[in-house]
């Protein structure tokens, strides 16, 4: 561990709070519909988008429309996706394929659509031996922008049904859709791409490059535009890496500065959502309370990742290596670590993708030792609630916050009330189906996978043996389920042994759980928060008194961690304990 | 009537918003960085004498091919050539793809912490080092001399960057192989080292490509 390792981290947290902050009371603006700075460069193309799309953008929707119209969206976008995947070839007339790459195989192309579709961003297939740039344009960059707008609207219309004083309504899903593309993601993206090309990032639409090296040896080097779809794979929690080692790839985060500003990107919306929370409700204290209970859990798992990796590992040590601090090495596990991120830099990148639902990687996490390793665990076990997914994290938090205040209400004996509405028999059943649907579809579909010969065919027996190869299954299905898509990385669902998929087929087992996995952790909660928010919109507001718990005090913040920490305990820790703790807390090598 | 309603806006906003955000969104990205930043878009690409010799952010193989000596053929593994480190450069990371340095298929190793795959691996990789160092080293190389970034594969594979500390360790041999003084071979590590982002983000680098290109000068000049 080195001074500059933990100046980074706390750095971090310093600045990614200033920046959320004005972007959280931005964020409200948008979302009420009020007058903004952005009015005048984007008014005119958001108007002309509701002409087009034939929307009112004024009227009003219940629960169920909203539900209907972002289900019916997103069909639309898996099958366009979908097509164009399966169509790649068929796109070369672009000059968008300079490699001429096939289509990946059906089974392998459902899981990349549904993966991209619930902002997951799993990813069975290496980009630069798979995807054409049309494919990664046309297609996978619309969904990051589409699939994050999509759980950032859920969150918003959730707010609006804990606030709503009348009525049944919780907003317009097409107003907020486009509003949230125009207004949010899209000029943040720009800023950021343009960040990242003038620190090194690719932008072109050139071939792939021989050089000669020399010493005489040939390398053929991929290219793609990078930074458009690399901005928006951060800001959006997505993580789909163009290149297949994701943001390690040095032509997606070429320097310090730029892994600086990615882990900045990935978080800021998240965060932010928390204060734009505060502040649609009248009463900021309740997103202070929200943002410390994540920043507390948020700052305890970077600092137990950072230690575990800058002890190194026990196949380090067996082999003989010194992994402390020498002058001109930070030393550590640095194996699966990039020179120029180093140790910090790599286990705060990973904390902050597997907190979010990004699983962008800059490192591998199949080689953190047990220890850094089972925090990314952690962290999906506690359901990406710790920011989490842009969006998601903020609606998924509610429903725990919906939890702890029917826990506290029972403990004081008061009926619980949340912001002066009552929670009441039909919340408490939504919430804890909404908040118990992932866990449960991530363990369901592990045990399939380990009890079955297919499932086993993905594990990577060249390297992964006894808790490892549990490991690597469970964090697959874990990371699919909570929307996540970083990986344990050995685990596969697509055998390539050429590139541009001539002669490639996939996993057909893997694929098709794993897509289920995902669509079904996606949509069932969304549809679950959007209930709750339905249910609890047309709610009278009963004045606080002084028999109110409050949900506003520190008091409040650990009942409320108290409550996230025991849910995920208690669905994980058994399954937990066959991989990530045992390889923990041992120094035998399997 | 509502469902028909919604089919159809779905319909026209996935095409409308898949131009605006799958096209033109990339084009304008593409537009701007090309003229702002040339050299960057395109991938750092480093040339001498106009022949593309490789690019800057990307790791490669400083190594030379195996000729076996009866048949005078390059010797061949899975089609691959087998290499061997030219003493004469500076070595990059261990990689993990097939084969070394493939830029084309950039791919983590995955060696798990507690694997004995992961141990051999290390092994090996430390004694390779040690067996192409360690000679010139003063006082010779153990394996708790090597920098942890000399034995363990980087993540993506073509890591372009070495440690400062697994520099100067080479520095001796190069100089040694060059006939260079080591207080100049050091001056150019010293010179090609990069600092942190904002002066705290990520490790020091040292850019390996740069410094080979530079050694060449240097051994020209001295000629």
């Amino acid at each position: 561990m080195t001074f500059t390792g933990w100046l980074t981290i706390f750095a971090f947290v310093f600045i990614l709070t200033a920046l959320a902050m004005p972007l959280g009371s931005y964020m409200a603006a948008v979302y009420a519909g009020e007058h903004t700075f952005m009015d005048r460069i984007v008014g005119v193309p958001e108007r002309f988008l509701y002409r087009i799309m034939r929307v009112d953008p004024e009227r009003e929707m219940d629960w169920k429309a909203y539900a209907k119209s972002l289900i019916i969206f997103s069909l639309a976008g898996w099958l366009l996706l979908y097509f164009i995947l399966r169509t790649q070839t068929l796109w070369s007339f672009t000059g968008l394929n300079p490699e001429g790459f096939h289509s990946a195989p059906w089974n392998v192309t459902f899981n990349t659509t549904s993966s991209f579709l619930t902002n997951t961003n799993w990813q069975y297939y290496g980009g630069e031996t798979t995807m054409s740039y049309f494919s990664q344009m046309a297609g996978l960059t619309v969904q990051n922008f589409l699939s994050s707008a999509v759980g950032i609207v859920v969150a918003v219309a959730l707010i609006r049904g804990i606030i709503g004083r009348t009525g049944k309504s919780l907003g317009n899903f097409w107003h907020d859709i486009i509003r949230t593309v125009l207004y949010i993601l899209l000029p943040i993206s720009i800023i950021v791409a343009l960040i990242l090309v003038s620190q090194g990032a690719l932008q072109t639409f050139g071939s792939y490059l021989t050089a000669h090296g020399i010493t005489g040896l040939t390398q053929t080097i991929a290219r793609a535009p990078v930074a458009s779809q690399e901005a928006i794979k951060e800001l959006g929690t997505n993580g789909g890496g163009i290149f297949n080692t994701n943001s390690a790839h040095p032509f997606e985060n070429p320097t310090g500065f730029s892994n600086f500003v990615e882990m900045l990107t990935v978080l800021v919306i998240p965060a932010g959502l928390v204060f734009m929370f505060g502040k649609m409700v009248g009463h900021r204290r309740q997103g202070y309370a929200i943002y410390s209970t994540m920043m507390i859990m948020f700052l305890g798992a970077v600092i137990v990742a950072y230690i575990a990796e800058a002890h190194g590992s026990p196949a380090q040590h067996a082999a003989g290596l010194h992994t402390g601090v020498i002058p001109g090495s930070t030393g550590g596990n640095l194996e699966g670590k990039e020179q120029r991120f180093g140790i910090a830099g790599s286990a705060l990148f990973d904390v902050i993708t597997t907190v979010t639902s990004c699983g962008a990687v800059n490192s591998a996490i199949e080689s953190f030792t047990g220890i850094g390793g089972a925090i990314p665990f952690a962290n999906l076990s506690a359901s990406e609630v710790i920011f989490g997914g842009v969006g998601t994290g903020l609606y998924s938090i509610l429903l725990y916050v919906l939890l702890a205040v029917f826990i506290g209400g029972l403990m004081v004996g008061r009926t619980p009330e949340y912001l002066g509405k009552k929670i009441e028999a039909r919340e408490i059943k939504l919430v804890s189906l909404g908040i118990l649907i992932t866990p449960l579809a991530a363990l369901f579909c592990t045990a399939l996978a380990t009890a079955s010969s297919a499932g086993r065919a993905s594990i990577d027996t060249a390297v992964a043996h006894g808790p490892q190869a549990f490991s690597e299954t469970f964090y697959a299905y874990l990371s699919q389920a909570n929307n996540n898509g970083s990986a344990f990385a050995g685990y596969t669902g697509f055998i390539q042994p050429n590139a541009g998929n001539l002669g490639a087929h996939g996993i057909t087992f893997a694929d098709l759980l794993g897509g289920f996995d995902m669509i079904f952790a996606r949509y069932a909660p969304i549809l679950f928060a959007l209930a709750v928010g339905g249910a609890l919109a047309g709610k009278r507001v009963s004045p606080a008194g002084l028999g109110t718990m409050r949900t506003d005090n520190p008091t409040f913040v650990v009942l409320l961690i108290g409550v996230i920490i025991l849910v995920g305990a208690l669905t994980f820790f058994p399954a937990l304990l066959l991989g990530p703790i045992v390889q923990g807390l041992t120094t035998h090598l399997y | 009537m509502a469902l028909k309603k919604d089919i159809i806006t779905s319909a026209i906003g996935i095409l409308v918003l898949t131009l605006l955000l799958g096209i033109l969104y990339p084009l304008f990205i593409t537009g701007v960085s090309q003229v702002a930043f040339p050299g960057n878009s395109n991938g750092q690409l480093v040339h001498v004498g106009g022949k593309l010799v490789g690019s800057k952010l990307i790791g490669q193989n400083f190594g030379d091919v195996v000729v076996n000596k009866k048949t005078g053929k390059v010797e061949m593994v899975n089609g691959n050539p087998v290499t061997t480190p030219d003493p004469r450069y500076f070595q990059t990371r261990p990689s993990g793809t097939t084969p070394a340095d493939n830029a084309a298929a950039s791919a983590f190793a995955n060696y798990g912490p507690n694997s004995t795959v992961t141990e051999q691996a290390l092994a090996s990789n430390i004694k390779a080092y040690i067996a192409l160092n360690g000679p010139y080293y003063p006082g010779g190389l153990t394996a708790a001399k090597v920098p942890v970034d000399a034995a363990d594969t980087s993540a993506s594979g073509i890591d372009p960057d070495i440690s400062v500390a697994n520099a100067h360790i080479q520095a001796h041999r190069i100089a040694a192989v060059r006939h260079l003084p080591l207080a100049e071979v050091s001056a150019l590590v010293s010179k090609y080292t990069g600092g942190r982002g904002l002066g705290f983000s990520g490790e020091p680098t040292v850019n390996v490509l740069e410094l080979n290109l530079a050694l060449n000068r240097l051994s020209q000049g001295a000629r």
